[in-house]
């Protein structure tokens, strides 16, 4: 097991759609989360900003454009990008300095102003980017990939449309009782079946928006937590950052192929599965020790698939367990209590952040409405193209 | 006048106008590991470091893996005339047995998703993508095996 970092504060920019300066929205979640430590920013030692592709050069230089807004300290900056998996490493760095020794107080920082629409390539004429390659060829966008999927589980298991419009119905009744939630409004299960499809069998209401917001997180050693006097801090026991193992052999973002599997080759090992299985190791925990998950729910039929690959069901089970009531608010494990990205629209460098507060309310009980009874453990999943998965088990 | 007829990249099939089309990949001399989009450098296998590898043609038929459509215009570099309707297309991953793979396309024209089905048999076809500033994109399509009803 690897030692534990204590959240020391959580704060938020709520998500929406305004078009502002992204820089707007992470400085106002860093102001908030300082604010919920109780710290001073001249008290933080080190920044890791959690990069976006689409804000120019002050997103790919994320830690130090947020450093710079705050006011230059000579804090240490370090920006890191890892797709939609961003926010998670941003939160393993900040983790991997506590732990080293290198700093007691880091601040990690996310934050996005997303486009109308699709998302797409940066421009050009770039045949060497596998991601340029798939729109170019295919037209292929992030919804086709998850049409792709979901279809598969409608084949393979007997998943149907009503069954992904479930997820969609409870995801809003949560984000209903979310004041930070781009989408605040209840859906029903007709809501879901009359909005347009947008990738058969996927209609708009199963994906995930694009949308501004902010989410950051002060994170600091056990002992900085004993000084200040917090007994029980919410502690970050496991960062999973693991890679897929070839041959892959489901089709993933942004790839047109999977890697060849010969029969007599080596035995199929699934990158999703391996990504929760990662921080269970490390936090010498199991699903069965869980009080509540955040997953990545791009799709509906997505997040079916995360309850499988979380251990929460067996596979092929995530309807069932759905349809049980089991991972809605009130049930046994519940599943996106924040109403999750079906609520809240995906900032990628803010979102994998953002789980990460919504753990912190929970386990410290004052997710108010929302709040999952007696919360102990939470895990968050998310997983971004290009071979980024993470996952974050914190415990309370 | 006729337009000059270009694949959308090269190096990914043969020829539109050869008689028995396929998609090509390449495959390490040392491991036999099958790459598609080619690796012209370097094997992706994690234990082999073979740096030579020749061009080998894909199964011309496989089986439906999953399959979907696109019912909005997709965003540039995606070859589309923004002045013209959009008509939706599908897209369609197939599993080939002998490479173990599974290969996106765009569905042939007129194949809609009411025509597909998991499991299905479908083979590679030449297809035009998109005219684009006077050339002819060319590509490959799936397109299922006459006789294999959904």
């Amino acid at each position: 097991m690897t030692g534990e970092v204590a959240v020391l504060g959580a704060g938020m920019h709520p998500w929406g759609k305004w078009g502002r300066d992204f820089t707007e929205y992470g400085t106002a979640a860093a102001r908030a989360a300082l604010a919920d430590a109780g710290l001073e920013w001249s008290a933080i030692e080190s920044v890791v900003g959690a990069n976006t592709v689409r804000c120019g050069y002050p997103g790919q230089v994320a830690g130090a454009t947020f450093a710079r807004a705050l006011g230059w300290q000579g804090a240490k900056v370090t920006s890191v990008y890892a797709a939609c998996a961003t926010g998670a490493r941003a939160i393993d760095t900040a983790r991997a300095q506590i732990l080293s020794g290198m700093a007691d107080t880091v601040l990690v920082v996310g934050a996005d102003a997303a486009p109308k629409g699709f998302f797409a390539p940066a421009g050009g004429e770039r045949p060497d980017d596998p991601d340029w390659l798939r729109f170019r060829v295919l037209g292929a966008t992030n919804p086709a990939y998850f049409a792709l999927w979901a279809r598969r589980r409608m084949a393979l298991y007997g998943d149907t449309p009503e069954d992904f419009a479930r997820v969609k119905v409870k995801n809003a009744a949560a984000g209903a009782l979310n004041a930070r939630a781009r989408y605040r409004s209840r859906v029903t299960a007709e809501e879901v079946a009359a909005s347009a499809v947008v990738a058969d069998p996927l209609r708009l209401l199963d994906i995930c928006a694009t949308s501004d917001g902010g989410a950051a997180l002060v994170l600091g050693s056990m002992e900085v937590a004993r000084r200040r006097g917090i007994r029980r801090p919410v502690r970050i026991r496991a960062v999973s950052s693991v890679s897929p193992r070839h041959p892959r052999t489901a089709l993933d973002l942004p790839d047109i192929a999977t890697d060849s599997a010969p029969a007599a080759g080596p035995g199929d090992d699934p990158f999703r599965p391996s990504i929760a299985r990662a921080a269970y190791e490390e936090a010498g925990l199991g699903p069965e020790d869980l009080s509540l998950a955040e997953v990545y729910d791009l799709s509906t039929a997505l997040e079916l698939e995360w309850y499988e690959d979380l251990g929460l069901c067996g596979a092929g089970e995530g309807a069932k367990l759905l349809r049980e009531g089991a991972t809605a608010l009130g049930g046994r494990i519940p599943v996106n209590p924040s109403g999750g990205l079906a609520s809240f629209g995906e900032a990628v460098p803010a979102q994998a952040i953002a789980q990460v507060c919504e753990l912190t309310w929970q386990l410290r009980g004052t997710a108010g409405d929302r709040q999952v009874a007696g919360a102990h453990t939470g895990i968050t999943a998310n997983q971004g193209l290009f071979g980024h998965g993470s996952s974050v088990i914190a415990v309370c | 006048m006729s337009r000059t007829r270009t694949p959308v990249v090269p190096g990914w099939f043969t020829p539109d106008d050869t008689t028995a089309f396929r998609l090509l990949g390449t495959r390490c001399r040392r491991c036999r590991t099958v790459h598609f989009p080619r690796e012209d450098a370097s094997c992706r296998a994690p234990g082999c470091a073979g740096t030579a590898l020749e061009e080998v043609p894909l199964s011309p038929r496989g089986r439906v893996w999953s399959y979907t459509d696109g019912r909005y215009r997709p965003p540039a570099p995606y070859p589309s005339d923004p002045g013209l309707p959009w008509r939706p297309y599908t897209l369609i991953a197939v599993e080939l047995a002998a490479e173990g793979m599974v290969v996106l396309g765009q569905g042939a024209p007129g194949v809609t998703v009411a025509d597909l089905a998991v499991g299905m048999e479908v083979e590679v076809v030449p297809g035009v993508l998109a005219e684009e500033d006077g050339r002819t994109l060319t590509t490959w399509h799936w397109r299922p095996v006459p006789g294999e009803a959904s």
